[in-house]
């Protein structure tokens, strides 16, 4: 019987400094780990005997654009075990400068599409990801929609100005 | 096992088919470039995102309530389980109980929508081997679920039913009518349908060993709902992570062996005779409990009833605050699912404290299930896979976002 605190503890015994925090959420731990160990860790939670995660649920993209500039772009992983019933949330975050992050397509392969519409909506750089193309947008966009700094609307219009409504709660990126 | 050509393979002459974007047999927005040798397909290449609406964008910039209309449009041949789950994600973050009956209610619902979903699934993968007979027969009964659909809430086929707490209003004496009446007929229409196709000579010939995949082949590639248990995987969110009371309810969930189209369309047949028998455990329950209350007691997210926002004034407080979007929302991270028609409909919510989510994304079952498409149809002819991609009820809305 898997627990968060076994769960959290056993992977902070493995992998160390490289398992940056933990907190729990509504029953779900959730840990927020290195770039750079997010493949080995995800090897070796779906490959471990005791843990199984044999099933990727979900994969996506994060902009923050309040974070610290280190932390501002992140992806996230929502991992199931299904021997165990159990869910884990994974969380990875890196700057906008550098939007590198391992692609999971070797481990689940799954993770391709939802990894091609991350890039798409984030741009965020799946490296060895066998098709990293736009896959819900045109190929000719040139920016990344789902980022906060794009508004929803076009911002030249005129005639909608009701900033009362709470119109004015784009961000507004500064550069 | 016939033999399978590749790209490597010299002296053949190949053929660029474009099937799709608008072509009547894919029912939906789909595009597939195939490579074609004869009728036999080398390999596929789908071009998605042509309806695409930026759901997930929207929901950034919209009050809590009024998200779920967009739901609604993801998978809208069963809008009522996005609604619910929708519904239950927010209800998770702001730590609201719903009392039983509500929960009851939305079980009732959920499952007509399941038998829905399933049923025009399975009516039109006999319309693409040829009998439309079954398909018309089917159209009758999917009628009588939109006419109780639109007494409960008003609109038919993308609803907006309940709310966030709970249902809008108790289901009228003309709904629960309707239902019984509904659980009366259907099950003979079931049947009948049953038989013009489970054992039919025809039928069995054009979806055996069609599209099959194993499953590791399914789970590999994040196959939910009826196309992984088709593969002989018995997952289902209602059973593994039970929401709204389900644990309660006594049923069974049917697997296949092969995970061909056969048994996609026998996985999908036997869940709406298990949908029935919940619908009738659902009725039974409420009837045995007294307290008539259909949602919680949360005048600060749940609407007050007309009459008293003329006639009290913390209604109208309430009233205003709530229409204009103004709800105290904790910050959190909060994953929710359920068993929607095609699989796991995920719900991954972030708030920070503010009026609008700052990030709602949508697992979306026919997203993940169609990736598989190509590899499913490679080696296969053309019109199988125009048989396999219905059985795998890839729905645009829910494709696209």
């Amino acid at each position: 019987m898997l627990t968060n605190q076994s769960v959290a503890e056993r992977l902070q015994a493995k992998f160390g400094s490289a398992i940056v925090s933990t907190d729990e959420q509504f029953g779900m731990l959730s840990l927020t780990v290195q770039r750079e160990t997010i493949y080995a860790i995800m090897q070796f939670l779906r490959d471990d005997a005791d843990l199984q995660f044999n099933f990727m649920t979900d994969l996506c993209g994060i902009h923050y654009p309040d974070n610290p500039k280190a932390t501002e772009l992140g992806v996230i992983y929502h991992l199931h075990s299904w021997s165990h019933n159990f869910r884990i949330r994974l969380r990875t975050f890196f700057p906008r400068t550098d939007v590198r992050v391992p692609s999971m397509v070797p481990l689940y392969a799954t993770a391709n599409w939802m990894e091609r519409e991350t890039y798409d909506f984030f741009g965020v750089n799946f490296v060895g990801h066998p098709d990293l193309r736009r896959i819900l947008n045109v190929d000719e966009m040139d920016f990344f929609p789902l980022r906060k700094e794009y508004p929803l609307e076009e911002q030249t219009r005129t005639d909608k100005d009701d900033a009362k409504f709470g119109r004015e709660g784009n961000y507004v990126v500064k550069v | 096992m016939p033999r399978i050509f590749t790209d490597k393979d010299p002296q053949q002459q190949y053929t660029t088919l474009n099937l799709g974007p608008t072509h009547p047999a894919t029912h939906g927005v789909f595009q597939n470039i195939l490579k074609m040798d004869g009728e036999r397909i080398i390999s596929g290449e789908p071009t998605i995102g042509y309806i695409h609406r930026a759901f997930e964008k929207l929901a950034e910039h919209r009050p809590y309530y009024q998200i779920t209309p967009i739901t609604d449009r993801l998978n809208y041949c069963s809008s009522p389980i996005n609604n619910m789950g929708w519904h239950m994600t927010a209800e998770k973050l702001l730590g609201i109980e719903v009392p039983k009956r509500a929960q009851y209610l939305r079980v009732i619902i959920m499952e007509l929508s399941r038998i829905a979903d399933h049923l025009i699934c399975n009516s039109i993968l006999g319309v693409d081997t040829g009998a439309l007979t079954g398909f018309l027969y089917c159209f009758e009964e999917r009628e009588k679920i939109y006419e109780i659909f639109e007494e409960i809430c008003g609109s038919r086929l993308t609803t907006n039913i309940g709310r966030i707490g709970g249902m809008e209003r108790d289901f009228t004496p003309t709904a629960w009518a309707k239902l019984d009446k509904f659980l009366k007929e259907f099950p003979a229409v079931l049947k009948e349908f049953n038989k013009m196709f489970n054992r039919n000579r025809i039928f069995m010939d054009r979806t055996i060993d069609v599209g099959a995949c194993t499953p590791e082949f399914a789970i590999q590639y994040g196959f939910t709902g009826p196309c992984l248990r088709a593969a002989g995987v018995d997952y289902d969110v209602r059973v593994t992570c039970p929401y709204s009371s389900y644990e309660e309810f006594e049923f069974d969930i049917p697997i296949g062996t092969n995970g061909d189209t056969y048994d996609r369309f026998m996985v999908r047949d036997e869940e709406m005779w298990q949908s029935i028998r919940i619908i009738e455990q659902a009725i039974a329950k409420i009837k045995a409990i007294p307290d008539t209350t259909y949602h919680a007691n949360v005048p600060w997210v749940y609407l007050p009833p007309k009459e008293e926002v003329y006639h009290n004034m913390e209604a109208l407080i309430y009233h205003f605050k709530i229409v204009m979007g103004e709800l105290e929302v904790p910050a959190g991270e909060v994953y929710h699912s359920v068993e929607g028609g095609n699989g796991e409909v995920g719900f991954y919510l972030v708030s920070d404290g503010g009026r609008t989510p700052f990030r709602l994304h949508f697992r979306r079952p026919s997203f993940i299930n169609y990736q598989a498409f190509p590899e499913m149809i490679k080696g296969q002819y053309l019109s199988d896979a125009i048989v396999t991609m219905s059985s795998m009820n890839v729905i645009a809305g829910e494709l696209d976002a």
